[in-house]
């Protein structure tokens, strides 16, 4: 079975075995070269695995880029509490499915960077906190750690090394929230699902009060790869402060979407035109939301020079998030884009902060008036306003993803919305 | 703590300096220097999950604006509470608040005393925005004396905060989430059979948690708030009479942390009732033969002084009650004493077991049920009878001499009740057997009708202030006790309650030293501990 899409200007490092059911298997695994990275972590020491990854310059993917061999050096160096790794597999963020697939088709590649991550944060137990809707991904994971037990890769005594890591599967109910950070540990714990105040942060206070580290699927999925080759191997892909290859999850209105693994960096455009085959049925670009859909919007004008790495996509107006690639043609109604996705995040909003609770909500409203025709131009003042409130007013970043979407799209396209004001009537559709 | 300059940091809120301890948060050093910062999800009394986001202030050089409830004080800070950003920040949330709330103050009843509208009249829009369809939820009956209203909610959760922190009683959570979030109760339990849970209402910043006895009874603004003293049981829980036309409409907890911190019992809160029965003892009342014929005071005092002294040769037992204050019992033992002594007794009902919240264990329904038998045995009465507040009465009953009842209606006795004595005196507040049987009849207040002091179970003296003005010719005991002991011992009388305790204080050791003054409303310990016989 070949994987849907690939292109030849693909790096594959970690997506490597995508469409080879035989990966999932732990001989197989093993015999390509699998959980020799773990022994070698072993045999390193914490910190020089810490400051592998650190050299390496590896940013966190799941979206806020932060740096992760930094992430996990504010970890106590002498625990005087059990440690927690938790590997987010919480993948809910619309238009990313990234992480779904590495734990499809490589889950003994997770299972090993959750291992050498557990190992270097002190930590001797580590949960994989899956989204609720992964079903066919949680049985095949299952599977994998169940095997990677048998063959002593996981448990007690690693590999004869004296070292005792376990590792649980848990899976959520699935909400979006659980997906950051706090969230996934209250509801870890069996509380609902909302995001706590920080601080305390997770190295200090986290899952059950103990230290614990949160890391995205991706980001351990290239742990094993870069204590196998060493972090400078590692930068010889990407820039200088976005060091590496990133999973591209590429949807919308292009000839060929699908995930791409390519150096960071790599031209919006390129990727659109080259690796996806460009636009569906030749149809002109109108706009491209470049991280998952709580960035803001980039129109085709900002898209030309765009690079797709953090840096690259901060100059052009958005956030690299987590490289999930909307790419919509000029036919997009961008008000029904837009209404759809706050309507996402008013129905995953927890509800704990009030902009959110409420302003989530209401700008669903507002734009559901609009879109039927009955919107005025103070709207339009109402939701920028409503933006500027709910923008690093609440306890996580939720909120902050509803206004990103307006704003961008009301200053990009504010014809679209006016014309609806206006006529009633949507720009662009026949 | 100590204040040792180490341990006291200096930053500037609204550009005035301030000093407040390490780990202050910006909430209270902004209070120190008169600024309340709005705010909802944070209570004195829990823990602070930071999520109403009203308390939103700027802090100079953090990137986002901060939480004040939770964010401590740094040394050096600079914070702005009321600088634009500020202001608009909580502008929106204001805003956001009214978006689904049905503007019902007309027939809500926190209208008059609610946060949100405080806030939104100080600092929220003239004119809100929305012109969308409101969200309906409805009402809930949460069981217990609470009705929940859900549509005024602003999702606060101090509500679930005091089940789960405090009652540690986890009856109410928030169900679904985003604005669809609403507060609610376990299946078909609710509150019902909690024994705290009316805290909750008074926890409510807005109308969405309201009592049902309460409910459409009063206005806020048509209520008279008077500081008192909880006389459901020796905890002596602090607290608040709500009045109108006479009448208490409510109790309202005060705080104070040596006693009962925010709180205070669904049995205390509820049971008032009684304060307010007419059915009162208006003019003393005394018997001439057959009849009883109402008098003057003057009249009354003058006929019963004349029989007091002769009938008192026999001696002199006393049924008092651990409902009066303090001022009324010891100006009771003056009298008793200047007729040659005797020996003076009370009945206490007691609840089977103590109640003890929780999350606050220094407070309890305690097991006796009236709020002064610490009092009266400091002052040498003793206890009898039996838990119910019956019995214990045989060696008064069949007295033959003086036989003076204060408070104790004797509800358990019969019209023949101390039949064979020389003299029986009734002084109490409402008719009953006492009344049917005494001699004289002399009407008194009820503790919410006149200045005094309880001493609760730990021996602490505490305030109360008149609510309610007294029927007919009703006075304090202790004026009317106090008077006929000027009169028998030709002293001076005493006319102020303040007095009355100065007299207490003079004459009983365990309350050496104490003068209203120093009690204020937060109390004071008497300096001596008797044990309780009760606890």
């Amino acid at each position: 079975m070949a994987y849907p899409y690939v292109s030849d200007r693909e790096v594959r490092v970690l997506s490597k075995y995508f469409g080879d059911p035989m990966q999932r298997r732990v001989d197989t695994y093993v015999e390509r070269g699998g959980y020799q990275a773990l022994k070698k972590a072993f045999e390193m020491g914490q910190d020089a695995v810490i400051d592998e990854v650190k050299a390496s310059g590896l940013r966190g993917r799941g979206g806020a880029g932060f740096p992760a061999g930094l992430k996990w050096s504010f970890m106590p160096k002498q625990p005087t509490k059990p440690h927690y790794l938790l590997c987010n597999a919480d993948e809910s963020e619309p238009g990313t499915f990234k992480d779904r697939e590495l734990l499809r088709w490589d889950p003994h590649q997770v299972i090993e960077g959750v291992l050498i991550a557990s190992y270097a944060i002190r930590a001797k137990q580590a949960y994989i906190y899956c989204r609720g809707e992964f079903f066919e991904t949680t049985q095949i994971l299952a599977k994998a750690l169940e095997d990677a037990y048998e063959k002593g890769y996981v448990g007690k005594d690693i590999m004869g090394s004296g070292n005792d890591i376990d590792i649980t599967v848990h899976v959520g109910g699935g909400a979006y929230i659980c997906g950051e950070e706090t969230g996934l540990m209250n509801s870890l714990e069996g509380r609902r699902g909302q995001p706590r105040v920080k601080p305390p942060f997770p190295a200090a206070v986290g899952a059950f009060g103990m230290p614990s580290t949160v890391n995205n699927v991706e980001t351990l999925s290239a742990v094993p790869h870069i204590v196998t080759h060493g972090g400078q191997w590692y930068r010889q892909w990407g820039t200088e402060k976005s060091p590496g290859t990133k999973l591209f999850c590429v949807s919308g209105h292009v000839n060929k979407p699908g995930n791409y693994e390519l150096p960071l960096g790599f031209p919006l455009m390129d990727l659109i035109n080259d690796v996806c085959g460009g636009m569906k049925d030749g149809k002109a670009l109108k706009a491209v939301i470049p991280g998952g859909s709580s960035v803001p919007i980039l129109d085709a004008q900002e898209c030309a020079d765009c690079n797709l790495d953090y840096e690259g996509v901060q100059t052009a107006g958005s956030m690299l998030g987590c490289a999930s690639v909307i790419v919509m043609d000029e036919d997009t109604d961008i008000v029904k884009q837009v209404r759809r996705m706050v309507q996402f995040y008013a129905h995953e909003s927890c509800g704990q902060c009030t902009p959110c609770r409420e302003g989530s909500a209401w700008m669903l409203q507002i734009l559901k008036r609009i879109e039927e025709g009955r919107g005025t131009e103070e709207d339009l003042q109402t939701m920028l306003d409503m933006s500027r409130q709910m923008t690093g007013t609440t306890i996580c970043v939720l909120s902050d993803s509803v206004g990103a979407p307006v704003v961008s799209s009301i200053n990009k396209f504010k014809d679209e919305y006016l014309a609806l004001i206006r006529r009633g009537e949507r720009v662009g559709v026949a | 703590m100590s204040d040792t300059p180490s341990n006291t940091i200096t930053l500037t809120i609204d550009g005035r300096e301030v000093s407040v301890p390490k780990g202050t948060t910006l909430l209270k050093a902004a209070k120190q220097v008169g600024k309340d910062v709005p705010h909802y999800c944070y209570h004195d009394g829990l823990s602070s999950p930071a999520q109403c986001r009203l308390c939103l202030v700027e802090v100079e050089g953090a990137p986002k604006p901060m939480p004040a409830c939770v964010t401590q004080a740094m040394d050096g800070q600079v914070v702005s509470t009321e600088s634009e950003a500020a202001l608009d920040m909580r502008e929106g949330v204001l805003e956001f608040y009214l978006v689904n709330h049905p503007l019902d103050c007309p027939i809500c009843d926190m209208s008059g005393e609610c946060n949100l509208q405080d806030y939104v009249h100080a600092e929220g829009r003239d004119h809100g925005r929305s012109r969308e369809p409101k969200r309906i939820f409805g009402r809930d009956d949460f069981g217990g004396d609470v009705l929940y209203y859900g549509d005024r909610c602003v999702m606060c959760t101090r509500c679930v905060r005091f089940m789960r922190e405090v009652e540690q009683d986890g009856r109410l959570t928030v169900v679904e989430r985003g604005n669809r979030s609403v507060i609610d109760t376990f299946f078909d339990r609710g509150l019902e059979g909690t024994q705290f849970s009316g805290n909750v209402v008074d926890l409510c910043p807005v109308g969405a948690l309201v009592s049902k006895d309460f409910l459409y009874k009063a206005r806020a603004w048509d209520l008279d708030h008077t500081p008192s003293i909880c006389p459901s049981c020796s905890q002596g829980c602090n607290i608040e009479l709500h009045t109108r036309d006479n009448l208490v409409q409510r109790l309202k907890p005060r705080e104070n942390l040596e006693v009962n911190a925010f709180w205070m019992c669904d049995h205390g809160r509820l049971n008032y009732e009684w304060i307010n029965h007419g059915d009162r003892l208006e003019a003393p009342l005394v018997r001439e033969g057959d009849t009883v014929r109402a008098m003057g005071w003057k009249e009354a005092l003058t006929a019963l002084l004349q029989r007091l002294g002769d009938a008192a040769e026999k001696g002199v037992k006393v049924v008092a009650s651990p409902l009066a204050p303090n001022e009324d019992l010891a100006a009771l033992k003056a009298l008793v004493e200047d007729l040659g002594g005797g020996e003076i007794v009370f009945r206490m009902p007691r609840a089977e077991d103590e109640i003890v919240l929780k999350g606050f264990p220094t407070m309890a329904r305690r097991r006796d049920l009236a709020p002064n038998g610490r009092g009266a045995e400091l002052l040498g009465m003793r206890r009898v009878g039996e838990d119910d507040g019956t019995g214990g009465l045989e060696g008064v009953s069949g007295h033959d001499g003086v036989v003076i009842v204060l408070g104790d209606a004797l509800a358990d006795q019969g019209p023949d009740f101390a039949a064979g004595s020389a003299l029986l005196v009734y002084l109490g507040t409402h008719s009953g057997p006492a009344a049917a049987a005494a001699d004289f009849v002399l009407p008194v207040t009820t503790f919410a009708e006149q200045e005094g002091t309880f001493t609760n179970h730990e021996g602490r003296v505490q305030r109360f202030w008149p609510a309610l003005s007294a029927p007919g010719a009703a006075r304090p005991a202790w004026l009317v006790l106090g008077a006929l002991f000027a009169e028998r011992t030709q002293s001076d009388s005493i006319r102020k309650a303040d007095d009355a305790f100065a007299r207490l204080v003079a004459t009983h050791g365990a309350f050496a030293g104490l003068t209203y003054d120093d009690i204020g409303t937060r109390g004071a310990l008497v300096s001596d501990t008797v044990p309780l016989s009760g606890d």
